[in-house]
């Protein structure tokens, strides 16, 4: 019984890691309708220039807050020099970029850092690992962290213009562009605000799984399940689906299918929810008119 | 129309006739009076391209050959190509080596899967695949590989040194495994399967698996503790490694943890995990650490220093890696040296699988190199070493592996 207890727990904790990067997807995913896959790549670039800012000797949270704006007007590039050249090619050219964006943050990053594994530091001590050693600080630090990004986002998305319009102009942009939403800039505002979530995501993952140019790679297709399961279009939905599919992987993995099957539990739920209900347990079906 | 049929039909017997006997006699390809080639992929770039500083030795030390007259009046000629770590760039790598540039044979190819695509093409081309850069033990396999012969001693003799141990000095242990699930892993449970024999159900609890692309192995981590082992084996590479030493120590947990010795390194898995959190970890090694303070002023390291300081000055003196291509290298000297003056691929071979107590400076003292036409693992003896929390102490004496 003790055993099951502390999966879950331990389910628990793996699934914060999933919810946050599953975050970053979401957010990309309601400003631009495109599921990015370079988003954890990105995330582990972002992930570098903070332990580079710390080596160099800023404190912890001096290095977090240049990290995310930094990330910010990356992601903002991205778009206009990158993407904005694509906005009326077939979707397929984006994803085609997509995996070309993935392959090049891996590299450079592999280039300018190396692939040796590095130690990342958490701000919340090192101190002794809470509810019998299976949580550490660092572990219920980052849920917390998850959780207000979470809220941040609802609320920008429910209650400011700013996120109105940006959800405008991914959903239906000839329109927008008619009523005068400015479609390009709220892409590129989307993207950046993508790049910032991922940083906090990477620096709160880091510390876990150790930081290296192929840290995401585990990581977001997990998060990809999370998000799915939830609800790719709803923050609370992809937060709580990340947790779920930490808890399922874990009990699954020490119960059911064994620990050979885990990565084929993310896959059946990602191809289960897109079978059964594609808008997610906790997403909107949204119908557009054509 | 008969005439010219029938001179065809004599033509091609005079062919073939002609043929007979080449197809019998020593072939001999890449070797002139002045000259042997020599073939070696290894990744210069990409993620695995830490390991490249082990083909700029090999570079440096046969320049150093030929600066010294080379070998029976021959100078070495090393093709050393970038491979990426990526097999089918390998594959590529070694047709053009093979075909193109008709290398003697192929010498220290690095990486399991590298090694495993080209090990079918090397062998129907009865080319010479030697001292391979993998620890994979199924470069031990005269009967199905006969030209395919490994160098440092294989993950599944490794087990076989721990099994040893653990049976001898923790006699009715519990013993939970973590393996990575793949050809690396798989190997320390066959090793473990020979080192206990029969026993094997008696002390393995429990084997746990987890695959490359997991995020975490925290799940298995809480398993193995629930199974109420004393004693831990970690068969996985440095990112698993290190979470595992840590969750473990997380976990308050304190097992007597036995540690690949692929993810041994310092740099990449104790400091990342923590050193203080490491103390008491158990792991093997057959070279000398060149970061060790035993080895100050050891005559074999100092071999090796002063080979370093004329001809890679600039190297990285801590590096394993430029330790590790001194050694195989010096192996294979001695191979080309017991060739006398015929370097063909049959004789190479031959030559590669007679070795007899070879002593290399590099390897821990009572640690020699021995091959046989049926013993193709040239190093089958380790010894332990234990993490003090500042280095790693070796201790006991030298255990040989228990498989053929």
């Amino acid at each position: 019984m003790d055993g099951f207890i502390h999966q879950i727990i331990s389910g628990i904790a793996s699934g914060g890691i999933y919810a946050s990067v599953a975050l970053a997807l979401v957010m990309i995913y309601q400003a631009t309708h495109h599921v990015n896959f370079a988003q954890g790549e990105m995330a582990m670039f972002s992930t570098y220039i903070a332990l580079t800012l710390i080596q160099a000797g800023l404190p912890y949270w001096a290095a977090f807050c240049i990290t995310v704006p930094v990330s910010f007007v990356i992601g903002a590039l991205i778009q206009r020099v990158v993407m904005e050249p694509l906005s009326k090619a077939p979707v397929l050219a984006s994803v085609g970029v997509f995996i070309g964006l993935l392959l090049t943050f891996n590299s450079v990053a592999g280039w300018i850092f190396t692939y040796t594994l590095k130690p990342f530091p958490t701000p919340f001590g090192e101190g002794k690992p809470l509810f019998g050693g299976f949580v550490s600080r660092h572990e219920l630090g980052s849920t917390a962290i998850t959780l207000v990004v979470l809220l941040s986002i609802w609320a920008f998305f429910r209650f400011t213009k700013l996120g109105l319009a940006m959800r405008a102009a991914a959903f239906n942009p000839v329109s927008s562009r008619l009523v005068g939403v400015p479609v390009a800039r709220m892409l590129a505002l989307g993207w950046g605000l993508a790049a910032g979530i991922g940083a906090i995501a990477g620096m709160m993952v880091a510390p876990v799984i150790f930081l290296d140019p192929n840290m995401m790679a585990g990581v977001l297709l997990y998060a990809f399940a999370g998000a799915l399961l939830g609800g790719i279009t709803n923050p609370l939905g992809a937060v709580i689906g990340g947790f779920i599919v930490g808890i399922i992987e874990n009990l699954g993995g020490a119960y059911v299918v064994g620990t050979e099957l885990k990565l084929t539990t993310a896959l059946f739920i990602i191809v289960v929810v897109l079978t059964v209900k594609p808008a997610g347990l906790f997403g909107k079906t949204l119908v557009s008119r054509v | 129309m008969m005439k010219r049929r029938s001179l065809l039909a004599t033509a091609g017997a005079a062919l073939a006739a002609s043929r007979i006997p080449a197809a019998h006699a020593a072939t001999l390809v890449g070797v002139t009076d002045t000259e042997i080639k020599i073939g070696h992929t290894i990744p210069y770039s990409g993620p695995a391209s830490a390991y490249g500083v082990i083909g700029q030795g090999h570079t440096a030390f046969f320049k150093r050959v030929n600066d010294k007259g080379g070998i029976a009046g021959r100078k070495i000629n090393l093709i050393s190509l970038d491979d990426g770590y990526a097999p089918p760039k390998t594959v590529e790598q070694v047709r053009r080596l093979v075909e193109q540039d008709q290398v003697a044979f192929l010498f220290n190819t690095l990486g399991t899967p590298n090694n495993t695509a080209i090990q079918k093409y090397v062998n129907s081309k009865k080319v010479p695949h030697l001292f391979l850069s993998t620890g994979a033990d199924k470069w031990g396999d005269p009967e199905h590989f006969p030209w395919t012969i490994g160098w440092q001693p294989s993950y599944r003799t490794e087990a076989q040194i721990y099994a040893k141990y653990i049976m001898k000095n923790r006699p009715g242990a519990k013993v939970a495994v973590l393996y990575q699930n793949d050809d690396f892993g798989k190997d320390y449970i066959t090793g473990f399967k020979d080192g206990f024999g029969k026993d094997y159900a008696k002390y393995v609890v429990k084997e746990f698996s987890f695959e490359v692309t997991d995020a975490t192995i925290d799940s298995q981590a809480v398993s193995m503790q629930a199974t109420g082992a004393d004693v831990i084996l970690t068969a996985a590479t440095p990112k698993f490694a290190a979470q595992m030493i840590r969750k473990v120590s997380d976990m308050d947990w304190k097992p007597l943890h036995f540690l690949t010795n692929v993810s041994s390194s310092v740099g990449a898995v104790i400091t990342p995990a923590g050193p203080e959190r490491a103390v008491g970890i158990i792991t093997s090694a057959y070279g000398k650490d060149p970061t060790d303070p035993t080895w100050a002023n050891d005559a074999g390291m100092n071999e090796w220093r002063a080979f370093m300081k004329e001809y890679i000055p600039t190297g990285d003196l801590t590096d394993g890696g430029y330790v590790f291509s001194y050694g195989v290298c010096t192996t294979l000297m001695q191979m080309l040296k017991q060739c006398g003056t015929d370097f063909s691929r049959e004789n190479v071979m031959k030559q590669a699988t007679s070795l007899k107590d070879l002593y290399i400076p590099t390897l821990l003292p009572g640690i020699t190199v021995s091959t046989s036409p049926t013993n193709f693992h040239p190093i089958r003896q380790m010894q332990l070493q234990k993490w003090t929390g500042k280095t790693w102490e070796l201790f006991g004496e030298i255990i040989e592996g228990t498989g053929a």
